[in-house]
């Protein structure tokens, strides 16, 4: 159903049956380590090529929470994957050995939101019963597309941010009393403030995460405090200043809630200029992190923002600006 | 707040590089293979006291070629160079990681249309500007020596 402007609320209850997240060594050594189904201890994971390292990860990931769900394949309506590689390689040809029908998504960093948003509109409009989201990324496979080959010797921007090796998949019913439930989602719309400096993406998708947040906010009636987390995707800890920044200049103090994952997926000791960001950020500690927290009660309502910048290298050469956009996703335990 | 202002508004709050930190970094660790570098010449000068001065230079290059190729083979050059900056980048070894890098990156797409095709993807601006500048300055100092 329809609420304000942007934002839509099942009438049924969608639950979040089980989730599953895998995440390469540097995210294992990071803040949420021991709460991942799974840590590869080489990146490469005995693959020739990190694309098939990041293929081998969605199908971990889309066959743990399958079979953590208790469900059968065949009973898996639809697999809504995404990832951040050309033609979205990493995702569909994962999908390759499932036969389940199959849609690709692609919001940059913010396609687990995307797919979170699709999958609700199939359930919720009785169209489907299950349907599996997964997204991921792979740093390796990143860094060639959108940047330099690994073993180039460049200095990191303090302004940028690394891209994770994880991938999350959640599987979202119509069954599954007491499991957390996905209680509305604001699709975003494209915001660009004309940042154009590709080294800081947080800056560029912080304008789309405050448009997204407020108009969610605004479409529900919710105040910010409905929520005990409002998660951002992949900010790092630049952007979230931003954001922050940006929601108490329209009235909006976030600073009891407003927490980013790229921000916190590494610990402290780890150099990671600003923090993580990628599709398998939030994906993966939503469906580690927040999903276990919320089944032992410590979380009760969150509002996941993850945020995309809708930039390719040929875009950022020809002095486009970057784009941003975020989708919120509501999750009640 | 519209996009203008927030672009002036990132611009001046966003994490800068720290100057003297990273200039610091870049004249110790471009400094210190700029010796290496030397330390070659002086070897090959005292092994091959009769080679002219130009063999010597070409020798110590190429051996300084080798060992940024091998330490980016090693995967060793770009943790030098996430320290050392420019300081790694512009001594020759730099030159040479530059042509190892995507070789190695792009080996994954085969020999003829990976490595072959793409090895020079980020030292081809370098080498075209190489050649265009020296065929300028070459035309000058014709143009100069017939006047």
């Amino acid at each position: 159903m329809k609420k304000g402007r942007h934002t839509f609320i099942p009438s049924e209850d969608i639950f979040i049956l089980s989730t599953c997240a895998i995440a390469g060594p540097n995210e294992g050594r990071g803040r949420f380590g021991s709460y991942y189904d799974a840590v590869l201890e080489d990146p490469d994971w005995d693959c020739k090529t990190h694309e098939k390292t990041e293929i081998k990860m969605h199908k971990f990931a889309i066959e743990k929470a399958i079979e953590k769900s208790k469900k059968a394949r065949e009973e898996v309506d639809c697999l809504i994957g995404g990832d951040l590689l050309n033609q979205l390689v990493a995702s569909t040809f994962a999908a390759r050995e499932f036969e389940i029908p199959c849609l690709g998504v692609y919001s940059a960093c913010a396609s687990f939101g995307e797919a979170l948003a699709i999958a609700s509109f199939l359930i919720g409009g009785q169209n489907m019963k299950n349907v599996l989201c997964c997204t991921g990324s792979h740093y390796g496979a990143v860094e060639r597309q959108f940047r330099y080959p690994l073993e180039l010797g460049t200095q990191p921007a303090p302004s940028s941010q690394y891209t994770v090796t994880a991938a999350g998949a959640a599987l979202l019913s119509t069954e599954g009393e007491g499991q957390p439930r996905l209680t509305g989602c604001t699709i975003g719309k494209i915001v660009d403030y004309r940042i154009c400096d590709a080294n800081n993406m947080g800056a560029a998708m912080a304008p789309a995460a405050a448009d997204t947040i407020v108009t969610h906010l605004q479409d529900t009636g919710r105040r910010e405090n409905y929520y005990d987390y409002i998660f951002t995707g992949d900010l790092g800890k630049y952007g979230t200043e931003t954001l922050y920044h940006l929601c108490k200049e329209r009235g909006l103090d976030l600073s009891s809630c407003l927490n980013d994952c790229g921000a916190l997926i590494y610990s402290e000791k780890q150099k990671d200029m600003q923090g993580g960001s990628g599709a398998g950020c939030l994906a993966a500690v939503f469906c580690s992190y927040i999903y276990k927290e919320m089944k032992e009660g410590n979380i009760k309502r969150v509002l996941l923002v993850p945020t995309g910048a809708l930039l390719s290298k040929g875009s950022s050469l020809q002095g486009e600006s970057i784009p941003g956009i975020a989708h919120a996703v509501s999750v009640e335990a | 707040m519209d996009g203008k202002s927030y672009c002036e508004y990132v611009s001046k709050t966003a994490p800068r590089t720290s100057e003297l930190k990273t200039l610091l970094a870049a004249f110790a660790i471009g400094g210190l293979i700029c010796m290496i570098g030397e330390g070659f010449s002086d070897l090959y000068a005292f092994l091959l006291p009769e080679a002219e001065e130009s063999v010597r230079g070409s020798l110590t290059s190429a051996t300084m070629i080798f060992f940024g190729a091998l330490f980016t083979g090693f995967g060793i050059y770009d943790k030098i160079g996430g320290v050392a900056g420019a300081g790694s980048i512009v001594p020759i070894t730099g030159f040479a990681n530059s042509i190892a890098s995507p070789a190695m990156e792009f080996r994954r797409e085969g020999i003829i249309f990976g490595l072959m095709a793409k090895m020079f993807v980020i030292a081809g601006p370098v080498i075209v500007t190489g050649i265009v500048s020296s065929v300028i300055v070459g035309v000058i100092y014709r143009i100069i020596a017939i006047v």
